[in-house]
This record gives C-alpha cells, structure tokens and sequence, in this order.
C-alpha cells in the first residue's frame, strides 16, 4: 500500500522527475505523428501505385509480344478462374511524343498502352482517373464536346471539340494569312482575295473518321508506299491487308478506281479522305496530366496547371514497330483525356490509344497467326491471395518454357514500396533511440531522487519495509511516470495528427514556406493513417524505457543499509 | 496499572487485526506477566542461558570499517531490557550505544554475539522475518523524528499499517486504522494537526508524531534513539512524560539511549556503556 502512496506521492511533488519525462513524451508524440504521416503515405502511395495497375501483368520481354494470347488466357482462367475478377490484353510500347505549343514541338518520353477501353477499365481505377465524367462510366476515345472536370478558371475547363474548333478556325485564318503574305513577296502586292478556299464546311457532328488512314489536310494525294511495286519487299509497318479488313463497314479502297500499283490494281486506290479539323478527330489518345501541363506556382504563389497540350490538340507519336529490326513508325492522334492518378509517376508516364489501332500501327497483326500482345492483365477478385495467385501463374508459365514475366503490381513497384517501408523503419529506429536517450535522463534523474530520498528509504527500512518493497516504489514511479509521460505524448500525437494540415498551414504562415509542397507530392493535403496497433507498440515500448531506467536506482533503493541511510542528518 | 486504566477510549491500542489474547500476552494491555512465568517459558528454549527478559543480548562485537581501519564499536555486551520497565543505555559519544539499539532493531547484524527477543534469537533470521519484526515487534523513535516529509501528520502515523497490510486489506481496514491513527494522535497531544506536513510541525510536535507511528502497529518494545536530543528541555520532558505514561499504563517495555544523565536517571534501570563495553554501575 505505502508503495502506491509514496510513488503517486513522488509523482505529484517531484517535478524534476516529469522534466525528465517530457522527452519521453515528445519522443512518443513524434513517434504517432511520424508513423501516421507514413502510414499515410505509404497507403496513399499503394493505393496510387495500384492506381491504373492491374494486380498481376504478365508481360513478355520482348518488345513484339506474343501470339496466341486467347489461348493464354484461357489457361490463365483454368488455372486461377476462381480468383480472377477481369482480365485483358495490352501492349506496351516505349514512344516519343510530340506536342506543338506554339510552332514549338516539344518531345516527351512516354510508354503507350493499347487498350481495348471495355476490359481494361475493369482491370483497373483507370477510368476512375479520367477528366472527363463520361469516360469515367465508359472509356471512349471520342473526343467528347466539353465537360472536362476542372476548375472554371482552368482552359481544361473549356477544352473539347469547341477548342479543336476554334483552334481549327484560328490555324487555318493563319494559314491564309501566310499564304497572302507570300502572294505579297512574289507579286509585291496583296491579294484582293484570300486565294485558300473558304468555303463554309457543312457543319456536320464529329464523327469517328476513318480509323486506317487519315491524310493529312495539306497533302490531298494518296501516299503510296515506296517499294509497293517490289514483289520480294517486306511486309510495310501498317500496312494492313485487306481480308483483315472485311469487318470494317466501309472499305478505305476505291474499288471501281483501279491504280497502277501492285496493291491499286488488286483492290482499287485507296480512297482519299480530307481531314478536316473542324470535325475530324485522329484517333484518340488518353495523355497523363503531368506529361501535357506543368504544375507550377504563379506569381501569387497559388499551385496551378499550365497546360501545353489540351482535349481536342493533335500530338504525333513515335514508336518502335515489331518487325526485326524496328522501324520508326508515327501518327497523329487527338487527346480526348487526361488522367490523373495523383502519382507523378504515373501522371507523366503513360499515353493510352486504342489496342486494335496500335497493333495495326506496329505490324503485330499477322493474317494468319492472329494479332500479338505484350501483356496480360488480371484483376484479382476481393480477398485473393496476390502471392498465391502470382506462385500458380509462375507454374503455369514455367520461365525455362515461357519468355514471360509475371509479376504483381507490388513487385513492379518493389523498390518504392521497399523504400518507403524501409524508410519507414529506419524513423522507427531513430526515434526509438530517442526515447532510449530520455531513458537515460529518467536514469539520472531517478538516481537523483534515491539519493534525495536516502533518509526516507532509510525510515521506511527500520518501519519494517523489504527491499524489494522498496525497489517496487520506485519500479512503480517509472512505470507511472512511463504512463504520464507516454499518455501525454500519445495525446499531443494524436493531436497533432488530426489537425496536421492545419498546422502546416500555420507554420507556412509563419516561415512563408510551404511546408507541404503540393507540386512535388501531387496530394492537396498531408495524408496521414492512425494505427492503433503501432500507437500500442510505442506507448508499451516507452513504458518499458521508463521501468527499464528506474530499474538501477531502484535497485540501489533497495540495496541501501538502513544504518547508513539513517545515520546522517 | 489496572486494566480498565489501559482500555479507556482515547489510548484503544489493540492492534486492529488481531485478536485481543495475544496482545493480552505480551503486551501493551494485558497485566504484566509474572517473572516466573516467563522465566519457565525460557527454560524450555534454552535451558543453558541464565538471562531473563523481554531484549537481551549476549556478547554483541561490531566493529565499523573505515578504509582499511578497523573501528571497534562494541566489545562483547551483555545487555538485557526488562519486560515492562525503562531501560536506558547512556554513554558518551561513540560509546557504541546507537550501535547497540540498532543491531537489537536488526537494522544491522553483528559480528559476533547474539541477539534475543523473547528467547528466539534474532540476529541470524532471514531479512524478511526481520523485516516483519520490525514493523510488528519493535517501535522506533529517533533523535530527529525521521518523518516522511511527502506525508501528513496522519499519514506519516498510518506507514507501519501500511507497509504491513497490503492495498486490498488496508483499504478494507482503512477506517479503523484512520481513527486508530487519530486516537494516537490525541494521546499524543496532537488531534489538532492531523493534515499537516512534517514541515509546518515544530520539534516536539515531530518527536510525537513519531512515537505515534512507532505505537500504531501495537509494538512489544520500543527502542528509541535519543528521543530528546533535538528538543529543549520542556518538549523533552514532556516526551518523556509520554513515554513514561506509556510504560505505566501499557506496561511497554521501553529502551532508550540517551547521553544526558539527568534522563538516564529518570528510568527504571541505567545501562553505561563505554568504549564498547558495559560499565557496571
């Protein structure tokens, strides 16, 4: 009983004692707000690092891919049917994009996805991301009329068929302009009339153009492929055949006009189409946000988004075809979307066109084997066992047989996740030790006291107290000084982790330094995540610190001679 | 020294859990034990030593180190306390007479002799037997009171109960100790301050908080240490008063070393020690 008194006693006056404390306290409120903020993270990371990701890829390494990807996919469904939620075929391909912002073209590094926008929707969040409403329910890749979700103040906001129009407009005024002005250079004056045609365009809705072969504006004559009439030459990149058209509701060949070539003469010249801007689109291209508008501070240090290229702007793309060795095969598209996963990574990596159209673009449909792809992607039902899942696939596709990489979206992005964790660790460590050196200070303190209290130890001995029963009072005080200092310090974390955000924006306040900088990180606000688990395992850790360090000086409590201790006034 | 004078209401010292017939055996209420009594219970112990007694003790040699210096402090003392009287040990400064009462309160061992209370000896049991004697057995009253100063008046009374009675028990009890504790206090002349600090009491106040808390756990003997020493001659007399009143009316044996003759001479027999060794008179 006297044990409990005196050390609630001790607690109540010794205020040295809570001194030493306080860095305990801190220690465990720095500890909550760091493994929350991380925790935080590192869930926000997973779930943006999941993202446009399907759980499992299943990819070749090479570049063309490979056929048979349905029978592939059957034996996929055979072997893990159970598990698997969606599943569907891409192709991935390393590109060069091109974007025109003012005369300018500005090339980015980009990997292009083909996706067939049905299932790949529900391999992933992708369409979660998407700007535009619309494509979020049904990813298409028509450009849509305007509705981009953006701030009314962002140009994203009236972005869409009305901005290619208007760009259309303005080009082609430019274009008669130019064309004035070199009239003006050669005859030395200008002309009465703008000598372009002007005539108004039928204004017609916009409509899918013809996907196989769009020509541009300037050139109204059929491009015919230089070696066409060379029986020996190779298949030509996009080149498509004909039997593997008949499916298309409108043949692009003029059969009644008969060519001189090779492939004119067999199926008629290709019919010529102008495209038209006005209420043509190429096909469409899903750009990343970050890869066509920069996030930057403005003059009055507010985050805003600098668009280079919009919904309704043409880009050009290069990329590898699948023949041996590559060639450089390129095309026009319209973006008709951003997507915004919140991960810069991401946001600036990837460009998504259709699947059928960049596999007729890089050759990877062969008339009789059927068309290639380079991935497969599978979403994994609620509660499957990733790992599992990933272990039955890999037995499947034995890599001795199969040259193919199978792999979980966490062991694609391994290494982050490892950092992340590992950094996460390493904090824990560090602001452990932390606590151990406050435990130090209880230690001094604490030997302190027993020196301070040698007389009373004494008193209580020759009362009849054992030495453990002295050993216990101060065993009591470090526990419950554990308690104070660990209760306060989870409080004041707790604390200071609910109204983290509020307390960035006071400290960038102060320092006018943004604390939390929103253009590196692409989160609006601190993400934090508390665990009550590791709260538990920090205020338990720091409790045992605290009985850990009174542990000697209690011992020496216990150890004093009763003479000795009274002996002295 | 009449019963009815031992119980009145203001001086109740049975000790709370126990039962009346062993206090009545030994102690503080019941009549003082005949000398044959307890002489024949001694005889069936140990038949071989002479001595009768409540305390004795039988050749104690303790010597202190300082450094590599022997100090001798006691040279083979033979000293016995009678049941029931006042015995004061007087000597001068560093005559061994503090030693003495702490090695008989087993606050320290000896290095040879032995020491008996009741015919047991008790300078060779385990710690924790001692430790249970010297919260049940023995008060203790020093030279300079040795309050706990985080304690109240009432509190610094209620320690030996509670270091005896663990937290569930004194809880349970908490009442009857409280008005135990309360009623020692007014023996005392101190119902007044029950919720002070030891540091707002005066000298003579402390020294009757002290012999408050060595009677609450119903001690057999009391041993103080100069219980006078740090007072001036009214709150020494007045606590000798005390403890005189305590022994007539309880029959506590009581030992108490002092250096000043005047009191030494005030109790029932006078021990002299010098340089470690007994003087006969």
């Amino acid at each position: 009983m006297y044990k409990l008194v005196l050390c609630l006693r001790y607690l109540r006056t010794r205020y040295i004692a809570l001194a030493s404390i306080i860095s305990v306290m801190l220690g465990v409120a720095t500890m909550i707000v760091v493994n929350s903020v991380m925790s935080g993270f590192s869930h926000e990371m997973h779930t943006r690092l999941h993202g446009i990701m399907s759980d499992i890829v299943m990819e070749s390494h090479g570049m063309n891919g490979f056929r048979h990807w349905e029978e592939h996919i059957k034996n996929v469904k055979e072997v893990i049917g159970d598990d698997i939620e969606s599943i569907t075929a891409t192709v991935h391909v390393p590109a060069m994009l091109s974007i025109n912002v003012r005369g300018q073209w500005l090339p980015r590094h980009v990997t292009l996805v083909g996706i067939d926008p049905d299932t790949y929707a529900k391999v992933s969040d992708f369409s979660k991301y998407l700007k535009h409403p619309e494509n979020r329910s049904a990813v298409s890749f028509d450009l849509k009329e305007n509705g981009y979700e953006a701030p009314t103040e962002s140009p994203l906001f009236s972005a869409g068929w009305n901005h290619r129009r208007e760009k259309a407009a303005y080009e082609k005024e430019l274009r008669a302009q130019m064309k004035r002005f070199q009239v003006f250079e050669e005859t030395g004056r200008y002309p009465n009339e703008i000598i372009i045609s002007n005539q108004p365009t039928p204004v017609a809705p916009p409509q899918q153009p013809n996907p196989l072969r769009t020509v541009n504006h300037e050139e109204e004559v059929p491009i015919i492929p230089p070696h066409a009439n060379d029986a020996d030459a190779p298949p030509l990149p996009g080149a498509v055949p004909a039997e593997l058209l008949i499916n298309q509701e409108e043949s692009p060949y003029d059969v009644a006009n008969k060519g001189a070539d090779r492939f004119s003469a067999a199926r008629g010249t290709l019919k010529t189409k102008i495209y038209d801007p006005m209420h043509d689109q190429a096909t469409g291209i899903i750009l990343g946000i970050a890869i066509g508008s920069v996030r930057q501070r403005n003059a009055e240090g507010i985050v805003k988004d600098y668009f280079m290229v919009l919904p309704g702007d043409d880009v050009k793309l290069s990329f590898p075809t699948s023949s041996s060795p590559p060639q450089i095969a390129s095309d026009t598209f319209t973006v008709v979307d951003f997507y915004e996963s919140k991960m810069s990574e991401y946001d600036g990596a990837f460009a998504f066109i259709p699947l059928d159209r960049l596999q007729q673009l890089r050759g990877m449909i062969d008339p009789t084997e059927g068309t290639a792809v380079s991935t497969i992607q599978i979403k994994l039902k609620e509660g499957a066992d990733l790992q599992a899942v990933v272990n039955k696939m890999r037995a499947t596709f034995p890599p001795e047989v199969f040259p193919y990489r199978i792999q979980s979206w966490k062991d694609l992005q391994g290494p982050l996740l490892a950092a992340v964790e590992m950094e996460k660790t390493i904090l824990n460590i560090l602001l452990f030790l932390i606590i151990g050196v406050a435990g130090f200070g209880i230690l001094a303190t604490f030997y302190m006291i027993v020196v301070e209290k040698t007389k009373d130890i004494g008193i209580l001995k020759s009362l009849g107290a054992s030495g453990s029963g002295v050993m216990s009072i101060f065993l009591w005080y470090g526990f419950s000084l554990g308690i104070v200092g660990s209760g306060v310090g989870m409080i004041m974390g707790l604390l200071f982790v609910v109204n983290i955000n509020r307390i960035a924006g006071v400290i960038e306040w102060i320092t006018g330094k943004e604390v939390f900088d929103p253009t590196i990180y692409y989160f609006r606000e601190i993400p934090t995540i508390i665990s009550p688990v590791s709260i538990a395992w920090i205020v338990a850790g720091a409790m045992f610190i605290a009985v850990l360090a009174s542990v000697l000086p209690a011992l020496r409590a216990a150890r004093l001679h009763p003479v000795e201790a009274l002996r002295y006034e | 020294m009449s019963k009815t004078s031992s119980t009145q209401q203001d001086f109740a010292l049975q000790a709370p859990g126990d039962s009346g017939s062993k206090i009545n055996q030994h102690g503080l209420r019941g009549p003082h034990i005949p000398v044959e009594k307890f002489e024949s219970s001694a005889d069936k112990s140990d038949k071989t030593n002479p001595n009768v007694g409540h305390l004795y003790t039988k050749n104690l040699v303790k010597s202190y180190h300082k450094g590599k210096i022997e100090i001798p402090v006691l040279r083979g003392v033979d000293f016995t306390a009678d049941e029931g009287r006042i015995t004061s040990i007087i000597g001068q400064s560093g005559s061994g007479k503090s030693t003495l009462l702490h090695l008989m309160a087993t606050l320290d061992a000896p290095d040879s002799g032995e020491i008996y209370f009741e015919n047991n000896r008790i300078d060779n049991i385990s710690s924790r037997a001692r430790d249970k004697m010297r919260n049940r057995d023995f008060g203790m009253i020093f030279q300079f009171y040795h309050l706990l100063p985080e304690f109240s008046t009432l509190e610094n009374v209620l320690t030996p109960l509670m270091i005896s009675n663990g937290m569930w028990k004194y809880w349970s009890q908490r009442k009857k100790f409280r008005q135990r504790a309360e009623d020692l206090l007014k023996l005392v002349g101190l119902g007044h301050r029950l919720n002070h600090r030891s540091k707002e009491l005066s000298g003579g106040e402390m020294q009757r908080v002290a012999i408050a808390r060595a009677l609450i756990a119903d001690p057999k003997i009391l041993l103080a240490d100069e219980p006078t020493g740090n007072l001036d001659r009214k709150n020494g007399d007045e606590i000798l008063d005390i403890l005189r009143k305590l022994n007539r009316e309880n029959n506590l044996t009581i030992v108490m070393v002092t250096h000043d003759n005047s009191i030494a001479e005030q109790a029932d027999s006078v021990v002299r020690l010098c340089e470690g060794k007994v003087q006969t008179a």
